[in-house]
């Protein structure tokens, strides 16, 4: 079985990640509720992934590290709790349904105004048009940091630039990027990141979480046990528990922790180079294969590791189909819970079938890939 | 049950708080071990850091030069 969804969800762990998690099952009782040795070997680990996540993104503060089940949970702390009624956001077309739809919640409950960047036909946007969208009750840039269905990547820092110059926040949507690309929170001016667990940091699904500027307020999401202050009426304010109600996935940040290990010790840089690597090699393979046509700027490495084609007019779920059945290659048809991105790309009909690289993939595992892309396109 | 002693106890306001203390003190040698919050007490965190009295100079030093987060000090028969 050749796995190209990687962009869906990593499937291949780091074999540390795999036995931290049965460890975890074994030895762990809950953190943050006892100090008997079963509740402090849960209340360690759970702060050493703090620690390893905010190395990893370059946050100060391990207590600004919050975790939640994954990017979607995040942004949804992140959006509910940082804007108010009559707030004006500003995002993108290359946005993920875990953005749009609680920016649309939004819009409809809270009156909260909306613009979208405009993607063209490659799926890039026009850093030029930010300043016409700005206005008096503009309060923040909410973006990906790359599309999950071109692969292709904002640049942060110029985005970054132009919300500090306005006095805007800005908040990162990095569940492509986590682990795959470099990102630095301080450097890059990212005032909220929100990251998922489960896909380029290899580790267990039902992680994730926000990585939080010093200073930035979000409002309590959900509100419960916290294991501190329990006679408080209210969830307890400091960070992280103000946003952490409830028992933490500490079986799942343990297999968390042992992939950041990974990640850490391998470094982004070399994981970013080996999936582009893999990427441009099977871009190469079928970029010339007539009735082949592929989506995004794979002009620059600056991207994710995702090629997304139509094969002539064939359906993307029956091609995507055919992969799985016959060549035994996990793609992903349809509309990736991208709909202004296919909208843009002129593929909400067809949609595309998605090929994602891991850091686990194979030269061998490409060319297959190419060779079935061949054959179909006959 | 066990004899009550003097201690020297370090409280916080989150968990995060303690466990950055505990990895401090476990990292440089510093006497202690995280204990639940004696009710005498009351703290944001339910579990404190509880040292032999004589740590007291070592452990105020240590606060003083790093930058953990703590609520208040006590001595305390626990």
């Amino acid at each position: 079985m050749i796995y190209l969804d990687n962009a869906a969800t990593t499937l291949h762990k780091p074999q540390q990640v795999i036995d931290a998690v049965v460890n975890a099952m074994q030895s762990m009782g809950n953190s943050s509720r006892g100090t008997h040795a079963q509740s402090l070997t849960a209340a360690r680990c759970v702060y050493e992934t703090r620690c390893k996540t905010a190395r990893l993104f370059g946050c100060p503060r391990p207590d600004h590290v919050v975790f939640t089940s994954n990017s979607t949970e995040a942004l949804n702390i992140a959006l509910s709790g940082l804007f108010t009624r009559g707030d004006h956001i500003i995002s993108t077309d290359l946005e993920h349904n875990s953005v749009l739809r609680p920016l649309y919640r939004l819009r409809t409950e809270h009156d909260v105004r909306l613009d979208f960047l405009p993607a063209d036909g490659n799926g890039c946007i026009d850093y030029a048009d930010l300043t016409p969208l700005l206005r008096k009750e503009t309060r923040a840039i909410v973006c990906t940091h790359a599309s999950n269905l071109t692969g292709n990547m904002l640049d942060l820092e110029k985005i970054s630039a132009f919300a500090r110059a306005n006095g805007l926040l800005l908040v990162v949507d990095a569940s492509q990027t986590a682990g795959c690309v470099p990102i630095d929170i301080e450097r890059m001016g990212i005032d909220v990141l929100c990251f998922t667990g489960h896909k380029g940091l290899m580790g267990p699904q039902g992680t994730g979480g926000l990585c939080i500027r010093e200073g930035v307020e979000i409002q309590a999401f959900k509100v419960g046990g916290s294991g501190v202050q329990s006679y408080l009426t209210t969830q307890p304010s400091e960070y992280p528990t103000r946003l952490e109600a409830g028992t933490l996935n500490g079986h799942g940040l343990a297999g968390l922790s042992a992939a950041l290990d990974f990640i850490l010790e391998t470094g982004v840089e070399e994981i970013h180079n080996k999936e582009i690597a893999l990427m441009r090699r099977f871009y190469d393979g079928v970029k010339d294969i007539c009735g082949v046509r592929i989506y995004g700027d794979l002009s620059q490495d600056a991207r994710c590791a995702i090629v997304a084609l139509n094969i002539r007019n064939y359906d993307s779920g029956t091609i995507s189909d055919i992969l799985a059945e016959d060549y035994d290659i996990a793609t992903r048809p349809g509309a990736h819970c991208a709909p202004r991105m296919h909208q843009a790309l002129g593929t909400s009909e067809t949609g595309a079938v998605r090929f994602s690289f891991s850091y686990f993939n194979t030269e061998e595992e490409i060319d297959a890939a190419i060779s079935a892309v061949k054959e179909l396109a006959e | 049950m066990r004899k009550k002693e003097l201690r020297f106890i370090v409280t916080f306001h989150t968990t995060t708080s303690a466990m950055a203390m505990e990895k401090y003190c476990l990292a440089n040698g510093i006497p202690g071990r995280l204990i639940p919050v004696p009710r005498e007490i009351s703290a944001g965190c339910g579990m404190c850091w509880s040292a032999p009295p004589d740590a007291r100079p070592e452990i105020e030093a240590a606060l003083a030069g790093q930058s953990l987060d703590v609520q208040q000090l006590y001595e305390l028969v626990v």
